[in-house]
Parts: C-alpha cells; sequence; structure tokens
C-alpha cells in the first residue's frame, strides 16, 4: 500500500509538470497581449515596447515560464492587470466560490439522495415517472436560462435585489436582517447551481439502489421474514451508497473551481469570475497559477477518489 | 423505520429555510440613504490615476483624486482645481506656471504642495512605471518645482493640448516615495485631495467613497458613492428595478422599458466616439474620392441609425463630436442619394459592361472584402447593412469579422485589409494628429494612409496654436477638407443613455445664499459633471 502510494504521488508529480508546459505554451501562444488590447491614439508604439519588457515579455518563451514558476514559489508573482500578488487575489476570492459551492452541494445530497431513493423505492409509479422527467429536465435546461427566468421572476414578485452576495441598501437592518439578506442572496445562484447535480445525483442513487435489491442477499433478507421497510432501508440503503461516498473525491475540484457562468450572471465574486476575465485580459500570470491550482485539486480528487473505493470496499486492494 | 424518517428531514430542512427567506424579502423595511450606488461591469485595477487605463478605475479616480486643472462644463475651456491660476507663456520654447492653491490637505492630513506634481509627473516618465500616460508629455523638456506653490512646465515646441494632460489625478509624494509604483499596496487604499475619500475595496463587489469633509469647495452633499461589480449589463437593469442601483447606462433596445418606470428619469447624452466606414487608400479601388462620396450617397446612414441604435445616434460630418466647439457646422452630411452615387461612380469609371449585376472596370468586378472586430454586434449589424446597400449599387462586398486581436495583428497594424467598420473614442481636445497626419501611417493610427499635404500643415498648425478663435478656424478648416476626400464614410456618432433614479436633486445657492434644490441638469461636460452638489433631500418619499 505505502509503495502504491509513492508511486502513485510520483506519477501524480510528473502529470502536474507536464500539464503546467502544456498550458503555458498554450496560454502564452494564443493571438493576443496583454499590453495594447485597446487601439488608443494617445498611446504610442513605443511605450507599448517599453511596456513589454517591464512584464517581461520579450524573453524566451522557457524563460518566461521558468520566472512564473520562481515567483510562484517566492510569493513575487503580481497580476499585470493590477499589480497585486496573484495569490491574494486568488485566496480573497476562494471563500466566496467555496461558500456557494459547499451550499449548492448541500442543496444536492440533500434532496437528490432522498429523491433517488424514493423513486427506486416507488419504481414506475407516477411519482417515479415525474422524478425521470424532472430529472431529464434539469439536465436538459441551460442553467444560465433558467437563472435569467429566476432573476426575472424574484424581482417581478418580491422587488428585493437578487444580484452580488448582499444588498447595499442596508441601512437599519438588524443583524437577524442582515443573515437573512445573505441568506437570500446566497439562495438563488446556489438552488441554480444545483439543480444539475440533484438532476444527475438522483437518477444515480435510484440505478445504485435498483441494482443492490436485486441481490441474492436482499431476497434472503426477505425469506427470512424481515419487514420490507427494514430491508430496505437498512440493509439495501448501505451497499446502495457506497458507490456515492466515493463521488467526494470528485467533488474536490469542483469545490474550488468557479463556475463562470453562474458567478457573472449572479456578480457573485468569485474564481470562476477572476478567471474568466483574466483570461480575455491575457493576464498570464493569474491564468496559469489558476490553472495549476486546478489541475493540483483534479489530481489529488482522483487520489482520493481511488483511496475512498478501498476504504469503503474491502474486495478493492491496491497492488 | 427511523432512517425513513430521517430521509425527509434534509429536504424539509431546506424547504423551510426558503421559505422564512421569502417572506423576508416579501417584507423587507424601505429606506432612505443619501448615497449613490452605480453599477459598473468590471472591477477596477488601479486606484492610481496614473496606472489606470479602464473606465471604471478612471471614473473613482476623477472622485478621490484632484488634477490641477479641469475642463468647464462647456468642454471649451479649463478651470482650476489644485491650480488656483495659471500662466501660458508662448514661445518656440512655451511655458505653462501653475499656481497652487495653499491649504489643500491630502486625506491624511498631509499638506499638498508643487512637490507632489513633480513627484508625479517624474513617477510618469519614469520607464519602469507601467503607465499608458506617458506620450502626452513627451514634448516636456522640463518640470520644475518654483517654490511650494508654483509649478513651472517647460516644452520643446508649441503644443497646446499639453496643457489639458495636466487634468491628470495627482499622487502624494509622502506616501509613494518609497514604494514601487507598480505593485504598491496605496493602488488599492488610495489617498488623495478629490471631494471623496476611499473607504474600501471588495474584489469584483464594491468599491465605497464617502464625502471629504474638508473637500476644498465645500462637502459634497452625498454622504457617499457605492460602486458595484455586475458584470451582465442586461441584469443591471433588474437591480435598477429593485433599487439595487441608482445610475446605470441603459441600452438603446432597453430604452423603452425604461422610460415606463415611475421612478426612473432618462437622459441622453452625446458620447466621445464615433463610428465610420474607414478605405484603405492604398488600395487602388478607393484612391479615387469621387468612388468614396459615391459610398457615402449610397450609404443610408439614417436608416442605420434608425435601426441598429434604435434611433439614439446621429448622423455626423466629420471626424469630431457634433456638440463641441470644433465641430464645423456649415459642413452638411452628404445626403442618402444612390443616383447620384451611381453618377459618381460612373464617371469614375466604373460601369456593369458584361451584364452580371457587379459593377466593372477594365474587365475587373468592383469587389471588395469588408473586415470588422466579432463581438460587437453593433458593428455587425452595421456590416449587414452596408454590404446590401451597395449590393444594391452593384457591388459585391465581402463581409467577415475577426477576433479583435487576430483583427489588429493580421489586419489592421500591417495595412492588409481593404475596408473596416471601426470607431474612435476621443477626448476633448481637438488634436487627433495621431490618427490623421501621414507621419503617422508607417506605425501610427493613420492606417487608412491618409494623405493631403494641407491636413497634415493644419494638423501641425492646430496643435501649435494655444488661441482658441485660431484653434477653431484651424479645427473647421479641417472638418471641411476631410468631409471633401471622404477617407472615412463617417456613420454616426452614438448616443449614451443614463437612468437614474429620480431622488437626486442638486443642492445650490441662489442669489440671496438660500440652498436651492434643483433638476439635475445634462451639461456637455456629462451628467456627472456636478456630482459634488448632489443630494437625496429627506422628506422625498422614495418608495412607489
Amino acid at each position: 500500500m505505502v509503495q502504491y502510494l509513492i508511486r502513485r504521488l510520483l506519477y501524480t508529480f510528473v502529470t502536474l509538470v507536464g500539464i503546467s508546459i502544456i498550458s503555458w505554451v498554450i496560454i502564452t501562444q494564443a493571438p493576443g497581449s496583454p499590453i495594447a488590447i485597446t487601439l488608443d491614439p494617445k498611446v504610442s508604439p513605443k511605450i507599448v515596447e517599453q511596456m513589454e519588457k517591464n512584464y517581461d515579455l520579450d524573453k524566451p518563451i522557457y524563460q518566461q515560464y521558468f520566472l512564473w514558476l520562481k515567483r510562484l514559489f517566492t510569493g513575487k508573482l503580481y497580476s499585470f492587470k493590477d499589480g497585486r500578488p496573484v495569490l491574494e487575489k486568488i485566496g480573497e476570492r476562494i471563500g466566496n466560490t467555496l461558500l456557494l459551492n459547499v451550499v449548492s452541494i448541500l442543496i444536492i445530497f440533500s434532496l437528490a439522495i432522498p429523491l433517488g431513493i424514493f423513486s427506486a423505492r416507488k419504481q414506475y409509479t407516477f411519482f417515479d415517472n415525474l422524478g425521470t422527467f424532472g430529472a431529464y429536465l434539469g439536465i436538459s435546461i441551460p442553467g444560465f436560462w433558467l437563472a435569467y427566468l429566476l432573476i426575472l421572476g424574484t424581482v417581478k414578485l418580491f422587488g428585493y435585489p437578487v444580484l452580488g452576495m448582499r444588498s447595499f441598501v442596508t441601512e437599519g437592518f438588524s443583524s437577524l436582517e442582515i443573515v437573512m439578506d445573505r441568506l437570500w442572496h446566497l439562495m438563488l445562484p446556489s438552488i441554480i447551481l444545483a439543480i444539475g447535480g440533484i438532476a444527475a445525483l438522483s437518477r444515480y442513487t435510484r440505478s445504485s439502489m435498483l441494482e443492490v435489491i436485486r441481490q441474492d442477499y436482499i431476497r434472503t433478507a426477505k425469506a427470512k421474514g424481515l419487514p420490507e421497510e427494514e430491508v430496505y432501508y437498512r440493509h439495501a440503503l448501505r451497499n446502495a451508497l457506497l458507490p456515492i461516498v466515493t463521488l467526494f473525491g470528485f467533488l474536490i475540484p469542483g469545490l474550488i473551481g468557479g463556475s463562470i457562468i453562474m458567478e457573472t450572471v449572479f456578480a457573485w465574486p468569485g474564481i470562476g469570475r477572476l478567471a474568466y476575465q483574466a483570461v480575455l485580459a491575457r493576464d498570464y500570470p493569474v491564468v496559469m497559477t489558476i490553472n495549476t491550482i486546478s489541475a493540483v485539486l483534479v489530481l489529488i480528487g482522483n487520489f482520493i477518489a481511488d483511496l475512498l473505493y478501498a476504504v469503503v470496499d474491502p474486495r478493492i486492494r491496491y497492488q | 423505520m427511523k432512517i425513513k424518517i430521517l430521509l425527509f428531514l434534509p429536504p424539509l430542512l431546506f424547504l423551510i429555510v426558503l421559505g422564512v427567506n421569502l417572506l423576508f424579502v416579501s417584507f423587507r423595511p424601505p429606506q432612505k440613504v443619501n448615497q449613490l450606488i452605480m453599477s459598473s461591469i468590471g472591477d477596477a485595477s488601479f486606484l492610481n490615476p496614473i496606472l489606470a487605463q479602464d473606465s471604471a478605475s478612471s471614473e473613482i479616480n476623477s472622485l478621490i483624486f484632484s488634477g490641477l486643472i479641469k475642463y468647464d462644463r462647456e468642454l471649451r475651456n479649463f478651470v482650476g482645481v489644485l491650480a488656483e491660476s495659471w500662466k501660458v507663456e508662448d514661445g518656440e520654447e512655451p511655458t505653462i506656471t501653475f499656481f497652487l492653491r495653499k491649504g489643500v490637505r491630502w486625506h491624511d492630513g498631509k499638506e499638498f504642495t508643487a512637490h507632489d506634481v513633480q513627484f508625479t509627473y517624474d513617477k510618469i516618465m519614469d520607464e519602469k512605471t507601467n503607465t499608458v500616460r506617458r506620450s502626452d508629455y513627451e514634448l516636456v523638456k522640463k518640470a520644475e518645482v518654483r517654490d511650494p506653490y508654483t509649478f513651472k512646465v517647460t516644452y520643446r515646441q508649441p503644443f497646446s493640448p499639453g496643457l489639458g494632460t495636466w487634468s491628470i489625478g495627482i499622487i502624494p509624494r509622502h506616501l509613494l516615495e518609497k514604494e514601487d509604483i507598480n505593485t504598491t499596496a496605496f493602488n488599492r487604499k488610495p489617498i488623495g485631495t478629490g471631494p471623496f475619500r476611499f473607504v474600501e475595496w471588495v474584489t469584483d463587489e464594491k468599491i465605497v467613497v464617502e464625502a471629504n469633509p474638508d473637500y476644498f469647495e465645500g462637502k459634497p452633499g452625498l454622504d457617499r458613492i457605492i460602486y458595484r461589480i455586475i458584470p451582465e449589463t442586461s441584469l443591471s437593469e433588474m437591480e435598477l428595478l429593485t433599487k439595487g442601483i441608482d445610475y446605470y447606462g441603459v441600452l438603446p433596445h432597453q430604452y423603452s422599458r425604461m422610460k415606463e418606470v415611475p421612478y426612473l428619469k432618462i437622459y441622453s447624452q452625446p458620447v466621445f466616439s464615433y463610428t465610420y466606414l474607414g478605405y484603405n487608400l492604398v488600395n487602388p479601388l478607393f484612391q479615387d474620392r469621387r468612388v468614396r462620396r459615391a459610398f457615402t450617397h449610397a450609404i443610408n446612414r439614417e436608416e442605420l441609425v434608425q435601426y441598429v441604435l434604435y434611433g439614439f445616434g446621429a448622423v455626423i460630418s466629420g471626424p469630431f463630436p457634433n456638440h463641441l466647439w470644433y465641430y464645423n457646422p456649415n459642413v452638411k452630411p452628404l445626403p442618402y442619394d444612390p443616383q447620384k452615387a451611381r453618377e459618381l461612380l460612373s464617371e469614375a469609371g466604373w460601369k456593369d459592361r458584361d451584364g452580371d449585376g457587379i459593377l466593372d472596370k477594365d474587365g475587373k468586378p468592383f469587389r471588395f472584402k469588408l473586415i470588422t472586430n466579432s463581438g460587437n454586434d453593433v458593428r455587425r449589424d452595421v456590416g449587414v447593412l452596408v454590404q446590401r446597400q451597395l449590393r444594391e449599387l452593384g457591388i459585391d462586398v465581402i463581409f467577415e469579422t475577426y477576433e479583435w486581436s487576430i483583427f489588429l495583428k493580421n489586419f489592421i497594424n500591417p495595412r492588409h485589409f481593404d475596408a473596416c467598420i471601426l470607431g474612435w473614442g476621443l477626448s476633448p481636445d481637438p488634436d487627433d494628429y495621431m490618427i490623421w497626419h501621414s507621419s503617422q501611417i508607417e506605425k501610427g493610427f493613420n492606417f487608412i494612409s491618409y494623405r493631403n499635404p494641407e491636413a497634415d500643415r493644419l494638423w501641425e498648425e492646430g496643435r501649435r496654436q494655444y488661441d482658441m478663435k485660431k484653434r477653431q478656424e484651424i479645427y473647421w478648416r479641417l472638418h471641411e477638407l476631410i468631409a471633401e476626400d471622404q477617407p472615412y464614410t463617417f456613420l454616426y456618432m452614438p448616443l449614451g443613455l443614463s437612468a437614474l433614479q429620480r431622488k437626486f436633486f442638486l443642492k445650490e445657492k441662489d442669489e440671496k445664499g438660500n440652498e436651492v434644490l434643483q433638476e439635475i441638469r445634462l451639461e456637455k461636460a456629462g451628467l456627472m459633471y456636478d456630482l459634488i452638489k448632489w443630494t437625496v433631500p429627506k422628506g422625498i418619499v422614495l418608495e412607489q
């Protein structure tokens, strides 16, 4: 097991270096430049050249790559756009993205798992068919479109601000009201973010459950005379939830990686928007750093998922 | 059995939280606050006037920092801000001497002096500073502090637009002297001399400034101004309706909805930009002036404004904004006249000789490629209309769009195009030397390669001349010349629409010195020119 871990870590490291080199080449060689994105007659070409020099953009590409690495690890990496340390910029947004994603994952799990279980229990009934229909709808409706409709609807109904993380006219609010205000602003984007997940996870739970109740030991338990409810919710459920536990590993990259579209629509100051704006502005230090962080998280997520398989299912052993 | 009940709990909990929350938003208390909330698509980058390039940063900087001078409300002359007065001495090496206001304090209490002005200038000229402002001061020979309240600039040659560049915000020497200007923390918590003081900046969410009680022209009427960052323009409308923002730049298609809202007032003001169809004059197709004039006659610009801008724009006849002193009102736009266009083209030798519906000359059909950048729907729509209108004349236009950086790198910069649709954003000074002078063909912004010796001479003279009356004559003549040559077909100048909650008023003194409330006025210099006088009077019912 220890040997497996070491080998696995080594592979992960090599993959990471590969990812960072490939993405560096792609990002910096794409057309466009961090400077002179605008056509401004007040800016002479000479100044653009000088600024390229200040940003080390005149150096060969491999040198730029090593400079980036060096600065990343010495904490001297600054964004082109506003001259701030890149890690600070990412750090102040991570909390916001994390909040939004944790809440939406809580919504997904608290709604989808019961939904899936009951759908399986009442297979082919009206409730199950409704669930199936709802799941297809949830998967196929584009999130941004639903978000627009929801915003329009709530504005018409309640006339209360919906965008951003909080309201801006909160004079005279009690602390409870401020909490409520924050909660309201959190509610809409996390529900929209959760819809696709609810649809997918409830289907997943349902089929997992259906598979388990066809197993021999369930029939044995029933034959033994155990009450059906007990067989179902105690013996079957535990086994059916095993594969879902391993999903947690895959959730990790999703927690930090923000959603560009939802963060933009709801004016939510998160990582997704930072990354998107950085790409548009060709802010290489920011783009590369976010890219690398996501790569690390995906690799860690895969790793944890593999480990969880072994933990929850004693039949799996890695050599 | 217990598990089954347990499974019901999370959804139930979720519904309860949602329900309580919905109750809260349906019965929230109304408020009335003496503040202005504005929205911006993007976050600011540098709250430092010499580094800022984007409009969000510039707008906020103009509240926190002040320059030596600023434009008056007609955008014609200057009025003093940090400079009480100034003296321009004409000559081969002209000088400007600024006499600074005494007793002005930075927001941290230190006194403002000429050394701060000198420091600002030095920082701009420092090659290590990542600023694009340096081009503005290239003709400065030397800048010097005469005494703590006198600052003198000497130019290498007469350069009248130079005066306007001293409206740049002045930064404090005592706070920045030992800092790396590009990365200093000051750029995120600035100290200025302006009417508003910086309070906080929450990344990608909001920037808050509050009234500076010690401002030398008096404390502003508003308690604070909040900039919200809302990246989706169509959703800003929703925030306007829920009073989450007070001011917002309305898009033309939103106008008819917004004007129905009783608590909003819609203003429309000219914008410092125009959109044009530029002809590459190196291309033999466009070297004949008659062809270019025929194109202008053939393109129905009124229709463009009507259909593409929903009527919110003006047809202009030359390269200047039509509401300012240097726009020559005697030059009228060429009328829409397809018949006249046909005549001009056949005079130039373009006739449909082979009967295929396309004009030809020397056996070659009149066919060219029109390009613009993608991602700008207005320009795309303009291109399609131009293509159709020229097709009616018998000209085959291939219309294509390219991503901005490719558009610049592959087409505009190497001058490798036939015709393009683009726009210029202008400043209040008419000196567009960089766009039109023939010395700018090689590497500058005259990418259509326009050459006219008389125009060249006038552009040079315009920037040497300090006398406003004479400058006006020069630019009026230039306007005439360029309209005659039609190197561009000037398409339109858009109108900027903005919506403002009706709760704001101007607090002014009448002749007897009493405070009176006035409606917000739209000045040539913009709606926000008198921002420091804005206020939300108590006792006005805001809700419904």
